[in-house]
């Protein structure tokens, strides 16, 4: 780790100098019963090596075989791009020793990718609503994942300082598709959004597809990212480095900010950039050096001799083609229009990740304001609390949309229904569940709503008075010790109905 | 055409991670020398017209379905490793990351 | 009934007819070569692990198979020697090499486990050069395997254990593996039958790879039809193995028992003979091919002119897929680990183990492979080299319209003294001038004795090459070879080789 603080050019400074161009390499875990080339199961988090075999554990003699629903997969995924799907393919060896690569090489696909070209549009969100931006695919190939290694002892746990490591294969072999950009050019000041939305696009279109379940943090969609700067548009590209470890759609943004403030200021200060491999680091904010590549490996990259080619039928691509889902910007177009909510309000639904969630709740049968209202308030407020997602919180859409049902005929006041959710969220069951168990019901008699009015106007006879007096406004005091006496169980409006014609007021 | 050196060799042995010693790394500099000047020979016939064979039968799309298969027991998948902890394969310190 | 002492020279077929006849018992006729093995293998050294008791076990659980009247295999009770290269479950499983001492696979190969169903008994784990890179069996990390025909001489390599094993009576029957004549020429040079089925007719898997796309397992006997009865029970399609051919074995048992060449065309191999042939070699050959013209085959002669360029082709194919393949032996999860003090890395220590653990021809191929794929070279070498593959493929499918078969000599000299060409890689490589075309290709080879050569009066073998699952015609001509042969002798060829 240098010891050296990276010198940083302002942001600002920096793109109006620099012309950044990005590269992005997304790698996908495909979500398969099984490993790329054997039968051991995938599932994340289970004991060290206990979803292992001679194949994934590269013991002499094992063999791979394909899996099926992974080339599906990476084939679909192609077609989403609007790649061209090869006719023909070859898996391919990458050579280079790795404690946590059990073969010594990775099968990979090298100048055969199974999907060449294609484009993705993204929307970046700006001040003025998003914009669209073509981001360029250059190729999505086939590979396998390697174990993972811990370091051990050392005093900061990291690979630096470590006195050994220990290494886990059950992620050897899960598929991965690695999927690769052109270089993106032309987006100045807004290359770090442009980045960020283009990781989320993707995502987006993999969870659409079905392939993977996509979360950055759990390692099963990871970023690399590409960064090089030139004096303008006209200009050659400039030396790139790498950025690896890039794990949230956040750091994405941030990674690709430092990159450029750091180039920047070498280049300023009249450096050259090294061609090199870099490693976020999200506590710290901080891209580090790795390997240079001017000493990088020579992959010896060869045609797999233990897997046959790949020869995709047009009957075959044809069948998966009518597979393809929606994809997620059509859909947020028509859900939109549906909604009709505006471009600004659309973007902030997707950036809070309340999209499906909101879409299941209306298709539950609530009006689309109302869902909205409560995954991007309430909900939106308790997954920020919680540090996760709306969509992993504990609430179904249909109980939101039973929630919004409830409020709707009556039965619940927003007040009551806000603990409802709670209840739900608390694991309680039901909001039907909640609603029975907490005895939470409006008080809809009007006797008894009479008899908590008299009192806290006895309560409160000054106020009477000055509301007797023209001072409406004041009635919502009275308003609140009723809602109070009721445990909140009263419909606010029907109380200050009541109230103003007791007092023989118009509201 | 080859005439490969002792700086040559030294640097495949460390691509093929073999640490040599030096007397080794000459004898096989002037070994390979004499092999790869034979095998050379192939690039006399090997013009730009004729496709490469890397398999020697026309096999395509050979597939497993994704379906699991029982794994190893993680002793077994441990039980030849050299060293072994917390279930894990111990390997020497790793110097820099990939 | 047999006598004990004369079991090992029964042979397969005969064996297994005895066993299922009830005649002898398969504990018998397993102890019989255990005891062969004890009296002679310390001579040869054709076995680097023998497994008395899983051996003894095995026949037992025949035998009792046989008395609860289930049906047995056709070579139910039959021992078996296995090549120290294929995985066998609990059973060290060394290469040949250093690296893997100790290694006891959590795993049966395809192979293994297709033997063991079938009832034959395995022996034990045969020697070879390291990784199956050698002629000679001299590159074994644990010495090398004696010729029977003469203990000073080499019994062909990489699968020499398995061949002498067979030669020396210590076992009917072994599996080899063959690369670029790996089954071949061991045949030859020890006066057995052995054969390289098809590329992708019996499963790699648990095959431990040295060139992916030329290695093939196959059997290796003292006769034709056992070598036939073996490939049957070890072939056919193997969905752990993507190169497998979905495809049935062919008739390679029915061939044998055949043996007639009328009207089948043999082609001669120009290019396969005169310089370089050893003059006895070449004039056993010819006499061979006279002789299956008497029998009524029609002999042509075809020309297939870039077979110059095979060894070189194959070469630098091995070495790069072999430098590959081998990567994996780094210390981390099995095997040897050479070095490791707590303070070196994780780079040195898998440097210092692999340095330590692979012999001198691993390590040249090692790195010569990795030469070869490296950027800057990969056309020229492994490029090139894969054109080549090409070319022979297509001289192999132009012959192959001329003729049904193909013959030439197995290898250009009969058995050389141990330790002649070891400090000679070249001279050694040669030894594979005829066999390699066909693992290019991935055609199908066998080799059968065809007599002995008058310089040196040691055997010499004669190769036939079908086309690709056509395995079946090369038990067509070598039966019928076999058995004129057998008639002009009187006796087995292997009769002639000094007792032990």
């Amino acid at each position: 780790m240098s010891a050296q603080p990276d010198a940083l050019l302002p942001f600002a400074d920096a793109v109006a100098t620099f012309d950044p161009v990005l590269g992005l390499e997304v790698h996908v875990e495909l979500g398969t019963a099984t490993k790329m080339f054997c039968g051991c199961p995938t599932g994340f988090g289970a004991p060290p090596n206990t979803q292992t075999c001679p194949t994934c554990l590269g013991l002499p003699g094992s063999l791979p075989v394909v899996n099926r629903v992974a080339v599906e997969s990476a084939i679909r995924i192609g077609l989403a791009l609007h790649s061209d799907i090869a006719p023909w393919c070859r898996f391919a060896r990458k050579n280079y020793f790795y404690p946590d690569m059990p073969k010594n090489y990775q099968v990979s696909q090298y100048d055969e990718p199974i999907a060449v070209g294609g484009w993705l549009d993204v929307d970046v969100p700006t001040p003025d609503g998003p914009r669209r931006v073509r981001v360029e695919i250059e190729r999505a190939h086939m590979e396998e994942d390697t174990g993972k290694t811990t370091h051990q002892g050392g005093e900061t746990g990291r690979i630096h300082g470590a006195d050994y490591s220990l290494v886990d294969y059950n992620r050897a072999g899960i598929p991965l598709i690695e999927i690769v950009t052109k270089p993106i050019e032309g987006t100045g000041a807004s290359a770090p959004e442009v980045a960020r939305a283009y990781v989320a696009e993707l995502r987006a279109l993999v969870r659409a597809l079905g392939v993977s379940d996509a979360h950055m943090h759990q390692g099963s969609l990871r970023c690399d990212v590409n960064v090089s700067l030139r004096r303008g548009p006209d200009q050659p590209y400039g030396t790139r480095s790498e950025t690896k470890n890039v794990n949230s759609l956040r750091s994405t943004e941030r990674a690709v900010r430092y990159e450029i403030q750091r180039q920047a200021a070498v280049l300023a200060g009249g450096g050259r950039v090294v061609q090199e491999t870099r490693h976020w680091h999200e506590d710290t904010g901080l891209t580090t050096p790795g390997r240079s590549k001017e000493q990088a490996e020579d992959y010896r990259y060869f045609p797999e001799p233990d897997l046959v080619p790949l020869a995709p039928s047009d009957e075959w691509v044809a069948q998966l083609r009518r597979t393809l889902p929606e994809m997620p910007a059509a859909r947020r177009r028509r859900l939109q229009a549906d909604w009709a909510v505006s471009d600004f309000e659309m973007q902030s639904i997707v950036n809070a990740g309340a999209l499906d969630p909101i879409e299941a709740t209306v298709a539950d049968g609530a009006d689309p304001a109302a869902a909205r209202k409560w995954w991007l308030g309430e909900l939106a407020r308790v997954a920020n609390e919680r540090g996760v997602e709306v969509g992993e919180l504990p609430i179904f859409p249909a109980d939101v949309a039973r929630v919004v049902a409830l409020v709707e005929s009556g039965a619940l006041t927003d007040t009551l229904a806000r603990r409802v959710v709670d209840g739900v969220l608390a694991g309680e069951g039901s909001p039907d569940d909640v609603v029975a168990a907490r005895g939470l019901k409006v008080v809809d008699d009007d006797a008894a709503l009479l008899a908590a009015i008299d009192e806290a106007l006895a309560a409160n006879a000054e106020v009477a008075e000055k509301i007797r007096g023209g001072k409406v406004q004041a009635a919502g005091v009275v308003v609140g010790a009723v809602m109070k006496a009721t445990r909140g169980q009263a419909d606010a409006a029907r109380v200050r109905e009541l109230l103003l014609a007791r007092l023989g007021v118009s509201g | 055409m080859p005439s490969i050196t002792r700086d040559e060799v030294a640097h495949l042995a460390r691509l093929a991670r073999l640490d040599l010693t030096d007397e080794h790394l000459d004898r096989l500099a002037a070994e390979l020398d004499v092999i790869l000047t034979s095998v050379a020979t192939v690039a006399e016939v090997a013009t730009a017209d004729i496709p490469p064979t890397s398999h020697p039968l026309p096999l395509t799309n050979v597939f497993r379905e994704d379906v699991v298969h029982p794994s190893l027991a993680p002793e077994q998948a441990l039980a030849a490793a050299p060293a072994v902890e917390d279930q894990r394969f111990r390997v020497p310190r790793i110097l820099d990351e990939e | 009934m047999a006598q004990p002492a004369d079991l090992t020279r029964l042979t397969a077929h005969d064996l297994a007819t005895a066993v299922a006849a009830g005649e002898v018992s398969a504990v018998e006729v397993a102890q019989a070569h255990l005891d062969r093995i004890s009296a002679v293998d310390e001579a040869v050294h054709a076995f680097l692990h023998v497994d008395t008791d899983g051996a003894l076990a095995a026949a037992r659980a025949v035998d009792a198979a046989r008395a609860a009247g289930e049906r047995l295999g056709p070579l139910a009770g039959v021992p078996l020697g296995l090549k120290d290269v294929l995985t066998m479950q609990g059973v060290p499983t060394t290469c040949g090499s250093r690296i893997l001492e100790g290694w006891r696979p959590a795993y049966d190969a395809t192979v293994t486990r297709r033997l063991k169903e079938s009832g034959v008994v395995i022996l034990g784990k045969t020697n070879m050069d390291e990784f199956a890179m050698g002629s000679s069996t001299e590159h074994s990390a644990y010495g090398p395997t004696h010729n029977p025909w003469d203990l000073e001489r080499i019994p062909g390599g990489s699968g020499g254990g398995s061949a002498a094993a067979v030669a020396a009576f210590e076992a009917p029957l072994a599996i080899g593996t063959d690369t670029g004549g790996s089954i071949r020429q061991p045949a030859a040079v020890t006066g057995t039958v052995g054969v390289k089925p098809t590329y992708g007719g019996v499963s790699r898997y648990g095959l431990v790879a040295l060139a992916s796309s030329l290695d093939q397992a196959g059997p290796c006997a003292r006769t034709v039809l056992d070598a036939a009865l073996l490939h049957e029970v070890i072939g056919g399609h193997d969905p752990h193995d993507s190169t497998s051919i979905d495809a049935p074995v062919p008739p390679v048992v029915e061939a044998a028992r055949r043996a007639d060449v009328r009207g089948l065309r043999v082609g001669v191999v120009r290019e396969l003979s005169g310089a370089g042939y050893q003059v006895g070699v070449q004039q056993r050959f010819d006499e061979a091919v006279a002789l299956l013209e008497e029998l009524g085959a029609e002999v042509v002669e075809v020309s297939c002119p870039h077979f110059t360029y095979a060894l070189a082709a194959y070469y630098l194919i091995l070495p790069s897929e072999c430098s590959s393949n081998l990567a994996r032996f780094d210390g981390i999860r099995y095997g040897l680990r050479a070095g490791d003090d707590g303070v070196r890395s994780v780079e040195e220590v898998m440097s210092t183990t692999r340095a330590a653990g692979f012999g001198d021809e691993a390590i040249r191929r090692i790195i010569l492979g990795t030469y070869a794929l490296s950027a800057g070279y990969y056309d020229a070498y492994y490029g090139s080299a894969q054109k080549v593959r090409t070319l022979i493929t297509g001289d192999f499918r132009a012959a192959f319209e001329q003729a049904d078969v193909l013959v030439s000599p197995t290898a250009p000299t009969t058995a050389f003294r141990l330790g002649e060409k070891l400090a000679d890689p070249l001279a050694m490589y040669l030894n594979d001038v005829a066999t390699i075309p066909a693992n290019l290709a991935g055609i199908p080879g066998l080799s059968l004795p065809v007599g002995l050569a008058p310089e040196d009066g040691l055997p010499v073998g004669l190769q036939v090459m079908a086309p690709v699952l056509a395995d079946d015609r090369l038990y067509r001509v070598g039966a019928a070879l076999e058995t004129a042969l057998l008639d002009r002798w009187g006796r087995p060829l292997l009769e002639e080789a000094p007792s032990l």
